[in-house]
């Protein structure tokens, strides 16, 4: 299992109240699978996937990340693990919108502080691998948005991470391109064996999955 | 690449803000350079005058002003001539060089001249007591000021003076510019005056001061002529600077009784006034520079911090730790700073030199020294204004601003 989910359960307090975002979710994904994450707008998916590795604190349960637990850790020791072995996709891309398609893929190795050439021959290599070899110099807003999302798949990609976590990331383009974005992904999860979870709302993106997740109300659903 | 380099992309991406980011620290450290570069051309102005008059203490008759020193009226005060030798043997240190004067307004014909009496250099050869410490003559430089760029500065005629003093015979005498105009005199002529003829051996060149005005003879000469044997209206003493900040005037004064003794910063002491006025002013100015400068610092990176939460989201989401988003504030803070000092200081630079000489009626030169200050107070601002804003940053939860669009 490269990641167990044990009863993990997130409150947010809101001024109207306490709100359950996740209740009681346990979980277990063996390396290599390909997980999706379906559920009603407002069901916990998002929480969830953000909560696996620290970018939300989750209230209570347990996360084993393979076999440790990392409920636990410091700040400082999750940013280390996102930034050895995660990578996240966004619906919003999340581009830095004043650095070009390669800087914006060489910010993980960067943060890795990873030698200057081979940042540049690592990045060039992954937007080759989503075809976007010719546009390594464009700023975010000089691509199509199907090109902006490729590059966020390239900057999830080049650190070589072990979890590609994907929330929504066809959720702002047209289908045509949505299956583009789900090949690469099934792509890279067969290819590489990196593990993908892949949170959406899309029936078709869901056949995708060979690990079904439904929630409703921050449940688990059948 | 690395992550600071984000900071650079950045700011170079977004001029106008950068622009904004720095103006407050750019306009004050302007301020500030601008005003200590004319102050620093002003003190270097004291000082070559200082160095130009040779002397910086005037031993003056109780009662004496430092008027009375330049036209002394036939009844001014005197002291006794004793006081030169008074000093010479006594244990005083710090006494470079003396020139005893006797100064007198006197008529010839229509016009009233002033008549100086100093001792040439050959008559005080014939001392032996007073050869060693080279009492005129010899091109002296204060001890203290610093060494000024030698422009030709109309003081220098002075020095060129004290070479035709140094062979002065008893029957002949100097005469100012203005002096020889108004005698209608030439070289090698004679001036009667007080019923003594002496010849007259060079005319000196204009000063436009008061010595334009003056006949200069022997002492013994002018002492004569005028009835006052043994008496002189002023020493003027080269005093080393040491010496004088360790009390050499109070000295001086306990030895030569019915004496006024000042020191020739007294007499330039109206622009030395003027220096310290701009000392404070930049001083005051530094410590609203800080405070508005690192205010504004700080608004500007709070205002620079939300606007950049959802990078910071996307920065934490890929690994960056709290830290690493602290620094990269930080980072910038000292970017904006740097730049903004160095803006500053060219700024400033520029506006002393245009301004100078409309202001202050001096030349303005770059002081390169002030660039390394306007870099050290431009960062220290930047940064004291950034350590709370950075510090949110760090907080800033990344994944509530992770979902923006
Ligand atoms: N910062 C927050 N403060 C308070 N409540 C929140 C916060 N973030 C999310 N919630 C609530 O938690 C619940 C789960 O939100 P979440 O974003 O995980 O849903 P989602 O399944 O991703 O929905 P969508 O499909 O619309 O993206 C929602 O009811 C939401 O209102
Ligand atoms: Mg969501």
């Amino acid at each position: 299992m490269i990641l167990q989910v044990k009863n993990l359960v997130k409150q947010y307090k809101h001024h109207d109240g306490l709100i359950n975002a996740l209740d009681d979710i346990s979980i277990d994904v063996k390396r290599g699978s390909f997980v999706t994450v379906t559920g009603p707008s407002g069901s916990g998916k998002s929480t969830l996937l953000l909560s696996l590795f620290g970018l939300i604190r989750p209230t209570s349960g347990t996360i084993f990340f393979n076999n440790r637990i990392i409920t636990g850790a410091t700040d400082l020791e999750l940013a280390n693990i996102r930034q050895e072995h995660v990578g996240f996709i966004l619906q919003n891309f999340a581009l830095i919108p004043y650095l070009t398609t390669v800087q914006n893929v060489m910010i993980p190795l960067a943060l890795k502080k990873v030698d200057g050439d081979e940042q540049l021959e690592r990045a060039t290599e992954v937007l080759k691998f989503v075809g976007l070899a010719n546009r390594i110099n464009h700023l975010p807003r000089e691509l199509s948005t199907g090109q902006q999302q490729r590059v966020a798949i390239a900057r999830a990609l080049v650190h070589n991470p072990s979890v590609i976590l994907a929330d929504e990331p066809t959720g702002n383009l047209d289908p045509a391109l949505s299956l583009e974005i789900l090949d690469f992904l099934s792509k890279i999860n067969q290819t590489k064996g990196i593990t993908v979870i892949l949170v959406t709302h899309s029936p078709v993106a869901a056949e995708y999955g060979n690990y079904k997740i439904h929630l409703r109300d921050g449940r688990l659903a059948g | 690449m690395n992550v600071f380099k984000i900071v650079w992309l950045e700011l170079l991406n977004r001029k106008s803000q950068f622009i904004s980011g720095i103006l407050s620290i750019t306009l004050g450290i302007a301020v500030i350079v601008a005003i200590q570069s004319i102050s620093t051309v002003s003190r270097e102005n004291v000082a070559r005058k200082l160095d130009n008059l040779g002397a910086n203490i005037l031993v003056l008759p109780q009662g004496a002003s430092i008027d009375d020193y330049y036209t002394s009226d036939i009844d001014a005060p005197t002291i006794p001539g004793e006081y030169v030798e008074r000093i010479l043997n006594s244990t005083l240190k710090g006494v470079d060089n003396m020139s005893p004067k006797l100064t007198r307004r006197v008529k010839v014909g229509e016009n009233t001249i002033v008549l100086t009496g100093i001792l040439p250099k050959s008559e005080i050869a014939s001392k032996p007591l007073w050869q060693g410490i080279g009492l005129i003559g010899t091109e002296v430089k204060t001890a203290c000021a610093p060494a000024a760029p030698q422009e030709s500065l109309k003081y220098l005629d002075e020095r060129l003076q004290r070479k035709v003093v140094d062979t002065l015979q008893k029957n002949e005498c100097l005469l100012g510019y203005q002096a020889a105009k108004r005698l209608n005199l030439k070289e090698k002529e004679t001036l009667s005056v007080l019923n003594t003829e002496l010849t007259v051996v060079r005319i000196l060149p204009e000063t436009g001061t008061v010595d334009d005005d003056r006949v200069f003879a022997h002492l013994t000469t002018v002492q004569a002529m005028t009835g006052i044997p043994d008496q002189i209206s002023a020493i003027e003493i080269m005093g080393c600077c040491h010496a004088i900040s360790e009390g050499l005037l109070s000295k001086l004064r306990n030895i030569l009784p019915d004496t006024r003794i000042t020191t020739i910063n007294q007499i330039v002491s109206t622009q030395i006034e003027t220096n310290r006025l701009m000392n404070k002013v930049s001083l005051v100015f530094l410590i609203i520079i800080f405070f508005v400068g690192s205010v504004s610092m700080g608004n500007f990176m709070w205002a620079n911090v939300n606007e950049r939460r959802k990078e910071i989201g996307i920065l934490r989401m890929m690994g960056a730790s709290k830290k690493i988003i602290y620094q990269l504030f930080i980072y910038k803070s000292i970017v904006l700073g740097v730049v903004g000092g160095i803006a500053g200081f060219v700024l400033g630079t520029l506006a002393g030199v245009f301004l100078g000489p409309f202001l202050a009626d001096m030349a303005v030169r770059p002081v390169y020294l002030y660039l390394l200050w306007s870099l050290l107070l431009s960062v220290i601002i930047g940064i004291a204004g950034a350590v709370i804003p950075a510090s949110m940053a760090a907080k800033i939860d990344p994944h509530t601003n992770l979902q923006e669009a």
